[in-house]
């Protein structure tokens, strides 16, 4: 495959005793929409999470291979995971502004890599709003707290919140299983938006939206990425028996 | 059935007249407070009491003058000074006891904490005369180290284990989801803390503070102990200090029954227990508001 954003290889993840992810090897192409999907408990998440390192928060956590991003192992020991994760931003299955106002949501982001200059602060700001498709709908009151905006909005406006401090990777961890069919769909077409820009991976838990966003699918299962391909020939003539097993739903 | 019945009722009955006695002891209180002090404002008018720094309810050559207000002065210079100190400590503490101390750590120091409140406060007040006073004498240059500052040091002591313990609980409760949507957008862990955290539990940390502060307002024998007792407007925290804590322990001992100055004394608790009420329910409202924000 050309042009490879994420280079995974033989990476390995422990939980204390529990042995989440063996040796997963992958390589994820660039601006392109990935796809993860699987049963649960399966690893997914935590594959995600491997990604920008926010499994260092989880006390036991060892990982071991690599995971190489634009040359560069992210779990080499002088690496900065400050660097990595403004790289990776992540979206998380459960929309989490916090508890400030709209502008201040998507502005700190940048305040905390020291940005002062309040035009281009603004100017980030707007931006990264239209990027998110939320600008239309909360352009008049950026002052407002954002918990009063609806789950849709919310979950948009935390895509806002990556987007601003341009990164280069989204991570989408079941950005869109608490929100309504409509709300779904308003983010499943700005991911199609966003890829034009950035690389996206998004771990999904809903098949139809795997098959609908996803330009290529990885299948995993207790642990292990059983089957990684083109979504299209992931959903049609999968080499795996089992993975046929789980997309047409016999278990999961 | 019938009996269990009975005995149901019983015990709803009994669980009722228990929370009763709470009530009943409260207004008890701010009943005799109020009628005692009825008896003083009617010799002495309540602007007088308040805002007069005369006190001097013995005179015999001059008529008797019954003013609170260095009291008054006094008993907030020592308070808010306690809360000065005590204020960033405990944050301090709770913030390293939730984010940076290891599990280990943490069951081990917090117990330690929550015992420091436990010390009775004449033991606080002898370590205040014996230990605070002659520190505050030598490195300031006083007589004497009896004076605001060092009961504002003692306060700051025995209002710590409350910060502490409820800013933690505030911290703690905090949802872990914003401290992850910080450090995915690239905050460093000291960050997630002072700009998402602490602003996230703020009314919980006010409350905390302002029920430490509502007991280092009515601490009395810590103060009594450490604060040198002089009557006067205090003009710096070196001043010996008379809190209207103070005054009422030394006083009530000595004064003639159903005299004015007896009255006086009451008037003046009267005057305390409505400025803890006030405090103490200022937090409560902060507090309540700030669990429907995490809900």
């Amino acid at each position: 495959m050309n042009n490879v954003k994420i280079k995974v290889e033989d990476f390995n993840f422990h939980y204390g005793k529990t042995h989440v992810l063996k040796k997963v090897s992958m390589d994820i192409v660039a601006n392109k929409v990935t796809g993860i999907i699987g049963p649960s408990g399966c690893g997914k998440s935590t594959f995600l999470r491997s990604i920008n390192r926010m499994n260092d928060t989880i006390l036991g956590a060892k990982a071991e291979g690599r995971i190489i991003l634009d040359g560069r192992n992210i779990y080499d020991d002088d690496i900065d995971v400050v660097e990595v994760r403004r790289k990776a931003g992540m979206v998380f299955q459960k929309s989490n502004p916090f508890p400030k106002s709209i502008f201040d949501n998507i502005a700190y982001g940048l305040r905390i890599n020291g940005v002062k200059d309040k035009y281009y602060i603004h100017e980030r700001v707007e931006k990264s709003l239209r990027d998110a498709a939320i600008w239309d709908e909360v352009k008049g009151r950026l002052n407002k707290n954002a918990f009063e905006l609806s789950g849709g909005q919310q979950q948009r406006l935390c895509i806002a919140r990556a987007l601003a401090v341009e990164p280069e990777i989204v991570l989408m961890d079941e950005p869109a299983s608490a929100l309504d069919p409509t709300a779904t769909l308003k983010v499943e077409e700005l991911i199609q938006e966003l890829k034009k820009k950035y690389t996206i991976i998004i771990v999904t838990h809903n098949m139809q939206q795997a098959a609908r966003i996803s330009d290529f699918t990885a299948f995993f299962m207790m642990g292990e990425l059983v089957e990684y391909d083109v979504t299209s020939i992931m959903f049609t003539k999968p080499v795996k028996k089992i993975t046929e097993d789980y997309i047409t739903g016999r278990f999961g | 059935m019938g009996h269990s019945r009975f005995k149901e009722k019983m015990i709803h009955g009994l669980f009722f007249l228990n929370g009763l006695v709470a009530v009943i002891v409260l207004v008890g209180i701010f009943a005799l407070l109020v009628t005692k002090s009825i008896s003083a404002f009617r010799e002495i008018s309540l602007s007088q009491f308040l805002f007069s720094a005369n006190w001097n309810p013995t005179a015999t050559f001059v008529a008797p003058s019954y003013g609170i207000w260095s009291m008054i002065v006094s008993t907030f210079m020592v308070s808010l000074g306690a809360l000065c100190i005590a204020l960033p400590l405990g944050i301090g503490t709770a913030a390293y006891l939730s984010d940076v101390a290891s599990a280990r750590v943490r069951e081990i120091v917090k117990p330690i904490v929550e015992i420091l409140a436990g010390i009775p406060s004449v033991v606080i007040g002898f370590l205040g005369i014996v230990l605070v006073g002659p520190v505050i004498a030598k490195v300031f240059h006083t007589t004497n180290g009896l004076n605001a500052l060092n009961g504002s040091i003692l306060l700051a002591v025995m209002a710590l284990p409350t910060i502490i313990s409820l800013s933690e609980d505030a911290l703690k409760s905090v949802p872990k989801s914003f401290e992850e949507a910080s450090l995915a957008l690239g905050a460093t862990k000291w960050q997630t803390l002072v700009r998402v955290k602490i602003p996230a539990a703020l009314s919980g940390i006010i409350a905390a503070s302002m029920l430490g502060m509502g007991r280092a307002i009515g601490e009395t024998m810590t103060v009594l102990m450490a604060t040198g007792c002089a009557l006067e407007m205090p003009k710096s925290f070196l001043d010996s200090v008379l809190t209207m804590t103070s005054t009422i322990a030394i006083e009530l001992g000595e004064v003639p029954y159903n005299t004015t100055h007896y009255y006086a004394l009451f008037a003046i608790g009267l005057v305390l227990f409505i400025i803890t009420f006030v405090i103490n329910m200022i937090s409560d409202i902060i507090l309540h508001r700030y669990e429907k924000v995490i809900k």
